[in-house]
């Protein structure tokens, strides 16, 4: 860690960024055909695709159906070569069961399950490559793929991971960042309310720090979503003029 | 790095795992996708994993105690039938790209051996992948056969014959697949379409990873986004 400095005295970080600057975000949807929703996203060096099969009958346990909305089912697996070291298990581990369970509970939030009583939506999403802010990569990736696929949703979920050094919230963190001893925290937002569907810290903090960390953490998030937002406003354009309208 | 198999100590291997992703479709969901996961490698091992189709030697470092292991992943987006012959030349191609890094072996004080790689990305080493073979599946539809079957095709199909071949046309593996039984007759059919089949696409595939390679840096990656 010597030498490693998060934030330079002139506010750089290690990349080059300002503190409250964001990774370059690239996203396109409906990269598979056979799927009914998908999207591909890139935030910086982190490569996330998500995919959404449904709402289609229940599969597996019929017990499990629920009489008066929808269940969701989320998949988070990780591919081999997405880490410096190769990864043995894609899926199945600790680390991705509850990063799966992580992602249902913010798309319980936001997609609008009542609409489709006794299905399920199935939501899968792999990493490609890992540079830190996993969770929000697949958040993001997961909104588009759910759009793509025309469940309707309450508001974009846009997520972002933000940490804490010197005093200064960073926005955006990557994988040096995060393993540097940075007390970070992962958010997901429905921006248009200022709704929080998830928010995730586990490291010490102090409380009077918490509120301008949350409110950076917003922030952030708000600037995702007008990257989302433009993204599928091009992608029904593009679709629309295929179409001949 | 790795040990090397005690069986063959100056040789180095390759590591087949190819995950079928549940992207692919919902039912490779979890433990789904492990099964035809598991098929796929121990096919792949058979293949790809001789000495007659990469030269395994150039992969040792230190006889009998060090060696490269090579990981070979695979990762399964969509499945429209005629996995095994998209599977190898996406091994193939993978394989030329592959840039090994030269390794200096120098003794320490102990009389252990000690490993440097050297720390120049452009001095490394690359594989010849002229003898790795392709793969050509051949489904049997009524009389016919069928080469590069779409998933329709394949449930329209009574069995399928898996075969490799290299550049200059020699069959190295061969193998049925399928619940239906076919007749001698239709198998020497089968081969020599592979082969015929097999020969006419190394061609094609070497000049074009050998074209993308001379672009060198202008290369444009084009991914998902393109």
């Amino acid at each position: 860690m010597a030498g490693l400095e998060l934030l330079s005295d002139q506010g750089y970080r290690l990349d080059g960024r300002k503190a409250t600057e964001l990774r370059k975000l690239q996203a396109r949807m409906g990269v598979f055909t056979q799927a009914d929703g998908s999207a591909y996203l890139e935030q910086g060096n982190t490569k996330a695709l998500a995919v959404v099969y449904g709402p289609h009958e229940m599969r597996g346990s019929r017990s499990r159906t629920l009489h008066d909305r929808a269940v969701i089912n989320c998949q988070y697996s990780m591919a081999t070569f997405s880490t410096a070291e190769r990864k043995r298990r894609p899926h199945g581990d600790r680390k991705s069961t509850e990063m799966s369970l992580h992602l249902k509970q913010t798309f319980e939030a936001a997609v609008m399950t009542q609409l489709y009583p006794r299905s399920q939506i199935d939501i899968y999403v792999k990493i490609l490559q890992s540079d830190g802010g996993n969770y929000s990569v697949c958040v993001n990736a997961a909104t588009l793929a759910v759009i793509d696929a025309g469940i309707p949703m309450r508001d974009y979920v846009c997520a972002c991971t933000v940490g804490f050094v010197d005093e200064t919230p960073l926005a955006d963190l990557c994988y040096a960042e995060e393993n540097g001893g940075v007390s970070s925290l992962a958010l997901a937002l429905l921006p248009r309310g200022g709704q929080i569907a998830l928010l995730q810290m586990d490291a010490r903090l102090h409380q009077d720090h918490l509120e301008t960390l949350i409110e950076a953490a917003m922030t952030a998030c708000k600037g995702v979503s007008k990257v989302l937002d433009e993204v599928v406003r091009q992608h029904l354009q593009e679709a629309s003029v295929l179409t001949g309208e | 790095i790795g040990k090397p198999r005690p069986a063959v100590p100056a040789e180095g291997y390759l590591e087949f795992f190819v995950d079928c992703s549940a992207n692919a479709t919902p039912e490779f969901e979890g433990r789904g996708g492990e099964e035809l996961g598991t098929k796929l490698s121990n096919t792949l091992y058979k293949v790809f994993n001789n000495k007659r189709s990469i030269d395994l030697k150039s992969l040792c470092i230190c006889a009998g105690e060090h060696c490269w292991v090579l990981y070979v992943d695979v990762l399964l987006l969509q499945c429209d039938g005629n996995l095994y012959d998209a599977i190898s030349v996406a091994i193939k191609a993978a394989l030329f790209n592959t840039k090994i890094p030269k390794v200096h072996i120098s003794s320490d004080e102990e009389g252990g051996k000690e490993i440097e790689l050297s720390d120049d990305p452009y001095d490394c080493m690359r594989l010849n992948v002229e003898n790795v073979p392709c793969i050509v599946t051949l489904c049997k539809v009524g009389h016919r056969h069928v080469v590069d079957a779409t998933l329709q095709e394949k449930a329209c199909s009574v069995a399928s014959l898996i075969i490799s071949v290299t550049h200059k046309g020699t069959i190295t593996c061969m193998r049925k697949v399928g619940g239906g039984s076919l007749d001698p007759e239709s198998i020497f059919e089968m081969t020599e379409a592979g082969k015929r089949v097999g020969k006419a696409l190394h061609a094609p595939l070497m000049k074009l990873l050998e074209q993308e390679e001379s672009l060198g840096k202008k290369r444009q990656k084009v991914g998902f986004l393109g």
